[in-house]
């Protein structure tokens, strides 16, 4: 099927409503095979069983980055090719996203205070992540100013793609800062290579968390589309409703 | 390129008159400045080493401040559906009305920074460096803030959604500003490589502001 044919909403509503249960069936498969994986995974022989917040904490991170792509595409699509369904891809990703985002930095700061002894450093990587969530809240806070769901999602597409090409820039001058300021503060996580018994549980939770964004994001972009339906007989039945010709 | 100029002077002329927001933003700098040895204490020799933080801060606040009037006036008395129906292409007319903008309220931040120096502990030294970087960076943060002003053109409660919108896009030339600033003063780094990142930094946000803004306007008021 080719993409344009999900340009009907309602053909797109049809084929989540069929994806959806084997969707959430995959996803809540991949997360119980990863977490089992990641309980059988060896404790670390510095930081013990706190490596155990790795598993949850870098596939969120790696989420974090992958969900501004999607963002970004559906921002081109947006804007280049005018796909009906692009904006509501791009809405339905930023909370989901921001989320993602929070959870990393959550989860960073609850393995910082073991490891470092406090729960936030300026650490360069800490502090691009808490960059990239307050771009995500800049996102959503423009979703939510523009109240016709078209214009507002040219404008966060526009937002979009400018971040699109300052994050990489962002981060390495956040890099820079860091190294300027704070030369090596931060214990370096691991040894030169992964292990395969921890290699293997990351990738198995990273794929997990793939597919629940996959998950979240086909449902709330049916959401999208069913709220935007009710908006419009809203605004329909405000239009006919009796005394508003008078 | 006689529309181009015409609507530049008449950008610098609305914003030397009565009426115009230029002087205010020199002013909400001075006060900013004024207000940090309140919050830290009078300690000469620690204003010293901050002060060219305080200074790019202030100046960052103060640039963001004055953005907001950028488009919001034209949009209120219709001048910007005629610059957008005009055979000038839009790209341009941005560009003429933010460096007018830049001119009247980016420059005079840079004029007051030697007289600012001075109450933060800097020598003639410091203040030209730091004055150097802001002539360099300030442009990025009128650039930068022109997305976010044509992005917010048409709404209310705009202000606010601009400065977090624009802020976070400002932090790079904030660290290049500021480490390009102290390189200058104490070391150990060579001045010229922030500085020579600095202005890069400014050269893109032109080429990416002009046009995401211009893209932002045709979208945001059609």
């Amino acid at each position: 099927m080719a993409l344009i044919d999900l340009a009907n909403p309602s053909r797109f509503l049809a084929l989540a409503e069929r994806l959806l249960p084997y969707l959430i069936g995959l996803t809540v498969f991949a997360l119980a095979a990863g977490l089992y994986l990641a309980s059988g995974a060896p404790d670390d022989y510095q930081q013990g069983a706190t490596v155990k917040i790795m598993f949850i904490h870098v596939p969120s991170a790696w989420l974090s980055m992958l969900v501004w792509g999607v963002m970004s595409v559906a921002a081109l699509g947006t804007l280049v090719w005018r796909h009906p369904l692009a904006d509501v891809a791009a809405k339905a990703a930023a909370p989901i996203g921001a989320a993602f985002t929070l959870i990393c930095l959550v989860t960073g700061s609850l393995w910082g205070r073991p490891m470092w002894g406090t729960y936030w450093v300026w650490d360069a990587r800490l502090t691009s992540v808490l960059v990239l969530f307050l771009m995500y809240l800049g996102v959503i806070a423009l979703w939510r100013t523009v109240d016709d769901p078209s214009r507002a999602g040219r404008a966060a597409a526009i937002l979009t793609l400018v971040g699109a090409i300052n994050i990489p820039i962002i981060k390495w001058s956040v890099d820079w800062w860091n190294t300027l300021h704070q030369p090596a503060s931060v214990v370096k996580l691991g040894g030169p290579a992964i292990h395969p018994t921890i290699l293997v549980p990351l990738l198995t939770m990273a794929v997990a968390f793939a597919l629940l964004f996959f998950t979240l994001h086909v449902a709330a972009m049916r959401n999208e589309i069913l709220r935007r339906r009710v908006r419009s007989l809203m605004l329909l039945k405000a239009q006919i409703a009796p005394g508003s010709e008078a | 390129m006689n529309a181009l100029a015409a609507m530049f002077m008449r950008d610098i002329r609305l914003a030397v008159r009565v009426g115009g927001g230029g002087g205010i933003g020199v002013l909400f700098f001075l006060i900013v400045v004024v207000l940090m040895p309140f919050a830290i204490g009078p300690d000469m020799a620690l204003l010293g080493r901050i002060g060219p933080a305080i200074l790019w801060l202030g100046a960052l606040l103060a640039s963001l401040l004055t953005l907001e009037r950028l488009f919001a006036a034209d949009h209120e008395d219709g001048s910007l559906d005629l610059i957008l129906m005009s055979d000038t292409p839009l790209e341009l007319a941005v560009a003429a009305k933010a460096l007018a903008h830049w001119l009247t309220t980016g420059l005079p931040l840079v004029i007051a920074v030697p007289l600012l120096g001075l109450f933060m502990n800097l020598d003639g030294h410091a203040s030209a460096a730091v004055a150097l970087t802001l002539l360099a960076g300030t442009p990025a943060l009128t650039f930068i803030g022109l997305i976010g002003a044509a992005l917010s053109v048409a709404l209310r409660r705009g202000g606010l959604l601009l400065a977090v919108l624009v802020l976070p896009l400002t932090i790079p030339v904030l660290v290049f500003g500021v480490s390009a600033s102290n390189a200058a003063i104490v070391g150990p780094l060579p001045f010229g490589t922030p500085f020579t990142i600095l202005c890069a930094l400014t050269l893109t946000s032109v080429v990416i502001g002009i046009f995401a803004a211009a893209a932002a306007l045709r979208h945001g008021m059609e």
